[in-house]
């Protein structure tokens, strides 16, 4: 069952285009990613998912409810974690968690949530006294304190440290765990790869490139490299293996590249030509390869 | 929770968060009631020995009294609630309150309520430490004197309101809400008394909305009766400001 769907979304800001013609659906209780190079829609459209902003065309839905007509009901059932945004200054940790609790009925007991995001000792802090991380936390909480079936979380590890960040991805899977779906707008890949369930590639404001990270790297990320040492000899014949796309020669290395089953078919066929390499090496193509390729290597 | 409970939850918050700002609770609250004893200690209360008519020919202290009434509604509307508005707007709190479904109206709805405490808690400090001070003439018709009040307060609230949805930032409204509310000062009357402004000043007071809150607040209090212009006066800038900042108002920095 689809609780995010975007069909044919377009919106442009005076001569840009931001974005042009996305369509996605989002499955309940999934962590879906959103990546792609700065200025290439991804926050825009995060936003028009929200009702923040209103689409110059297409079909929106998040949890049922049309995010342009029903934003503010939406709002209620949604958390959001959202780039450029703050608290005042002065304003306390648990005043901050009391006052978004205020905003559903059903809200979760602040003071659970104080413990269970690990600031009981920061209750009486200041917002502007907390850390790159404490704050992220304390973000986590009231985009959750509502009970939000949906939690956006635009950018939210960027500006963090990398110890904090691997602390932020404990508390990505746990709001999944939890059983809300996380829609994550990122452009680190490793944070994508480690999280997504699925995701899309944007760039110019278009998706590039739809599913799992794995698929999307497999699909995109220029194939399999296999790489081993081998004496003169006649090696043609490895081009005329299936899933073979290239075979390359230097200097008594070896490189050949290919997809899909590729690895146990070389190695089958080297052995039967009795060629046993010892330093045979497989480089699978990773998400960023896939990403690099996908957008021309911008960023 | 309700809708008003939402309210006051946020008025509340807002009006801890301005007694945590030394700055404006300063200049909010400290400010005026220094202007107002510095002024009474000088000029005194008596009406004997006068050349010329000056303070509507009453006692100094006796006029400056509510004149600083205003001003406390002044300084809330001029400086404090543009700068709340324009920095709430420029860190992205706004963004935040809107993302998780705080509506517009409650927002605004608790703005205005802790406008409305500043100002009644200025002003308690006003009346009730010159009454203690100097035994000044209390208000001859409290119910007018009340009424004025509340319309005093909405005027500079709406000001305000007006000042945070036009200006840019918070720098900018901490600047330009400053200059208004020490021009008002000199040339509305809480300063030199009107009578001894040139005419060129005189004029360019008459267009300010404090002049006119100034008398309007002095007449009940005094028992001078009523004038219709100042209250037309205001009337037209509560419409003309809260006309113009539903008109104007942003939650997104431009």
């Amino acid at each position: 069952m689809s609780v995010v769907v975007a069909d044919g979304l377009r919106k442009h800001y005076g001569e840009t285009v931001a974005v042009d013609g996305v369509s996605l659906r989002v499955e309940r209780g999934e962590i879906f990613g959103i990546i792609g190079p700065n200025g290439s829609g991804k926050t825009t459209t995060v936003e028009c998912l929200q009702g923040l902003r209103r689409p110059d065309a297409g079909e929106l839905s998040v949890l049922d409810l049309d995010p342009v007509h029903r934003g503010a009901e939406l709002r209620r059932r949604i958390g959001c974690q959202l780039q450029e945004s703050a608290l005042p200054e002065r304003i306390r940790v648990w005043e901050a968690l009391d006052l978004f609790a205020s905003l559903a009925a059903d809200a979760h007991d602040w003071h659970g949530m104080l413990r269970e995001w690990g600031l009981e000792e920061k209750r009486n802090a200041s917002f502007h006294e907390l850390s790159g991380g404490q704050r992220q936390r304390l973000f986590v909480a009231l985009a959750l304190v509502t009970r939000p079936e949906v939690v956006f979380l635009d950018e939210m590890t960027t500006g963090l440290d990398p110890a904090a960040r691997r602390v932020a991805w404990g508390l990505i899977e746990e709001i999944r765990d939890r059983g809300a779906t996380v829609v994550l707008v990122t452009h680190f890949m490793e944070e994508a790869e480690r999280l997504c369930d699925r995701l899309a590639v944007f760039a110019h404001g278009r998706i590039l490139a739809t599913g799992a990270p794995a698929e999307i790297a497999a699909a995109s990320g220029g194939g399999t490299r296999l790489t081993f040492s081998a004496a003169e000899g006649e090696l043609q014949w490895l081009n005329g293996l299936d899933h073979v796309d290239r075979v390359t020669r230097h200097d008594g290395h070896v490189e050949v590249v290919g997809t899909g089953p590729v690895l146990p078919l070389v190695a089958a066929a080297l052995v039967e030509h009795g060629i046993v390499p010892d330093d045979l090496r497989v480089e699978q193509p990773t998400l960023e390869d896939a990403f690099l390729r996908l957008t021309g290597g911008e960023e | 929770m309700t809708a008003v409970a939402r309210i006051r939850k946020l008025a509340w918050i807002e009006a801890k968060l301005f007694v945590r700002d030394p700055l404006t609770l300063v200049f909010t609250f400290a400010f005026p009631l220094i202007m107002l004893f510095v002024l009474a200690e000088v000029f005194g209360n008596s009406t004997a020995d006068r050349d010329e008519v000056v303070y509507r020919n009453i006692g100094a202290i006796d006029y400056y009294v509510p004149a600083y009434v205003a001003l406390v509604a002044a300084a809330v509307g001029l400086v404090s609630i543009p700068v709340r508005l324009t920095s709430y707007r420029e860190l992205g709190v706004f963004r935040r309150f809107r993302a998780s479904g705080m509506s517009a109206w409650t927002l605004i709805a608790a703005e205005l309520a802790v406008t409305a405490l500043l100002t009644l808690v200025g002003t308690i400090l006003v009346v009730v430490s010159t009454a203690a001070a100097y035994r000044n003439q209390a208000p001859e018709d409290v119910a007018g004197v009340v009424g004025i009040w509340v319309l005093v307060t909405a005027v500079f609230a709406a000001l305000g309101i007006l000042l945070g949805a036009v200006l840019p930032n918070a720098r900018a409204a901490q600047g330009l809400g400053t200059i208004l509310f020490f021009v008002m000062l000199l040339l509305c009357g809480a300063g030199p008394p009107p009578e001894v402004l040139t005419g060129p000043l005189r004029a360019a007071g008459d267009v300010l909305p404090l002049t006119h809150a100034i008398r309007i607040l002095q007449d009940p209090w005094l028992g001078f009766g009523w004038e219709w212009t100042p209250l037309a006066v205001l009337g037209g800038f509560l419409a003309g400001s809260t006309l113009l900042a539903l008109r104007f108002f942003r939650w997104e920095p431009r």
